[in-house]
């Protein structure tokens, strides 16, 4: 599949605390967005890919942008994990023919919608029955029990996460349409910041944003006519590691070890562009500690080390490695990811708002501590 | 106070319920290789055609992790915090890995011990706080 397919069109609405439009519309109108953006007619759509947690089926979003025959349609679990995955599959479908004209797609109100966590059908899936009865609840006390053992192990402090923080938010700043463009972050700000899970504060944690994305892929051949220029599909992976669990991952032999590390190897296993050669990154960050795991999982410094790597300024415009361009979920929305995904093809197209010089590959990860998946994109 | 937070007793946990009413932690352990097995499941991962089989450990451990939530919280919880959560790794094979609370005392708040004082690798023992008759969660004390 390697570049059979590529992104020629990407749409998104606003982003805000809250909307006032149900998630559906915001669906269809990113959608239609982003085909208007590709120069792609609806009615020519025959492929579907989204999250198995979005609420607006393919049905619904074919009957409302007037799609054709539908001959490819999948949904990816695993919340965060998916992002990439929509991508990838579709990516696939192109390439083996079963569609011809792929929408990928994520709507969410997060922002002023509930709380996943605090909701009964959460309460006791498999893993939780074995984590929530003794208070560790939220997505945010999971992730903060492996990022005290990743401090514990490895000397990584919190000045190291308020490097991530700073960098994502400081991206953000340059953006218009983030909902932090106009919230500066300083050091001052990040260890002042009150708790939420300890060791991890409120900066630690991404947006709660109303939004949607959408973006519309075709093979090499069709793309090379489309409005835009082609992000190329170069690489895609998955990973669901051996004995892992979701967000809970505290039963496989190396917890600090996750989905990340499987993935990768999966998507530089089919790639000729490997970690050196990526000079833009979009790496799913809904916590801070998931951007070093993320750095040691797909390869840009050694395990132990991804603490390290952000310092100096690494990880901003001008560094080894800038990511997270347009904010990240830390800065500009937080809508599962899928914002992470239309950025690393504005880097390829060399229309961000924090453009990184000859950006010719963008990675784009889903989240690591879920089964999750990644793309590498290219001119 | 409001209604402790039950986990659901099914098939694959009644005997692990079962042992903490005894005052016992069981965990499961592969027929075959003698691996231990968490969380408990129908089948063995170390071997297609082994069946778990129940077998009790002694209950200590050492603090592979901990963390300390502050709200917003569920309201059976925010009402202890800040109150800390361990993760505990079982002297038996340091990656079965159980998540409870570290507590002053047998049956004491999860909310009494200085989350100052907690330390990664301090050793501990198991004790059991009856929350529902059927219930009985293990929680840790310093060994």
């Amino acid at each position: 599949m390697k570049d059979a397919a590529a992104i020629v069109g990407i749409g998104e609405t606003a982003f805000a605390r809250k909307l006032d439009a149900p998630e559906k519309t915001l669906a269809v109108r990113a959608i239609l967005a982003a085909l208007d953006d590709a120069g792609v007619s609806p009615s020519e759509v025959d492929g579907f890919a989204s999250y198995t947690m979005e609420a607006t089926d393919e049905v619904e979003v074919a009957k409302n942008i007037g799609a054709g025959d539908v001959t490819f349609f999948s949904q990816v679990g695993y919340g965060g994990g998916a992002g990439p995955a929509t991508v990838g599959q579709l990516a696939m479908a192109i390439a083996a023919g079963q569609c011809r004209v792929g929408v990928a797609w994520r709507s969410r109100k997060r922002g002023s919608g509930a709380r996943p966590w605090a909701g009964a059908s959460q309460a006791f899936s498999a893993p939780a029955r074995w984590t929530r009865p003794w208070g560790l609840l939220r997505p945010v006390d999971e992730i903060a029990m492996l990022t005290r053992r990743y401090m514990h192990e490895y000397g990584a402090t919190r000045d190291h996460l308020a490097n991530v923080a700073i960098a994502v938010r400081t991206m953000a700043n340059h953006n218009p349409r983030a909902l932090m463009y106009e919230r500066r972050l300083t050091r001052e700000d990040y260890m002042a910041a009150r708790w939420i899970s300890e060791p991890l504060c409120l900066f630690d944690n991404c947006l709660e944003t109303d939004g949607a994305l959408a973006c519309v892929l075709v093979s090499a051949e069709r793309a090379r006519d489309c409005r835009q220029p082609p992000a190329y599909v170069h690489a895609f992976g998955q990973g669901l590691p051996r004995q892992s669990h979701t967000m809970v991952n505290y039963w496989c032999e190396d917890p600090l070890t996750g989905p990340a590390w499987t993935c990768s190897r999966q998507l530089y296993r089919r790639s000729d562009i490997k970690p050196h050669d990526i000079p833009v990154a979009q790496l799913y960050d809904a916590f801070t500690p998931l951007i070093p795991l993320s750095l040691e999982g797909y390869g840009f410094c050694a395990k132990g080390e991804g603490a390290a790597f952000t310092e100096g300024g690494a990880l901003e415009i001008g560094g080894r490695l800038p990511i997270n361009t347009s904010g990240g979920g830390l800065s500009e929305a937080y809508v599962h990811g899928f914002n992470l995904i239309n950025e690393g093809v504005r880097q390829i197209r060399g229309t961000s708002v924090n453009p990184v010089r000859d950006a010719d590959a963008c990675l784009v990860t889903a989240g690591e501590g879920v089964p999750t998946s990644a793309l590498i994109l290219r001119k | 106070m409001s209604e402790p937070l039950l986990p659901p007793v099914d098939a694959d946990s009644a005997p692990f319920w079962e042992g903490a009413r005894n005052g016992e932690l069981r965990i499961q352990r592969c027929a075959v290789t003698g691996r231990l097995i968490f969380p408990p499941r129908p089948m063995s991962p170390w071997d297609p055609h082994a069946e778990p089989v129940w077998t009790a450990v002694s209950g200590r451990g050492a603090i592979w992790s901990f963390v300390v939530p502050h709200p917003p919280l569920l309201p059976q919880f925010a009402e202890l915090a800040p109150y800390n959560v361990i993760v505990v790794a079982l002297d038996e094979d340091p990656t079965i890995r159980l998540v409870g609370n570290l507590v002053a005392r047998a049956g004491g708040p999860i909310d009494e011990v200085d989350p100052a004082t907690i330390e990664i690798g301090a050793a501990v023992r198991v004790v059991f706080e009856p929350v529902s008759d059927a219930i009985h969660l293990p929680r840790w004390v310093l060994a």
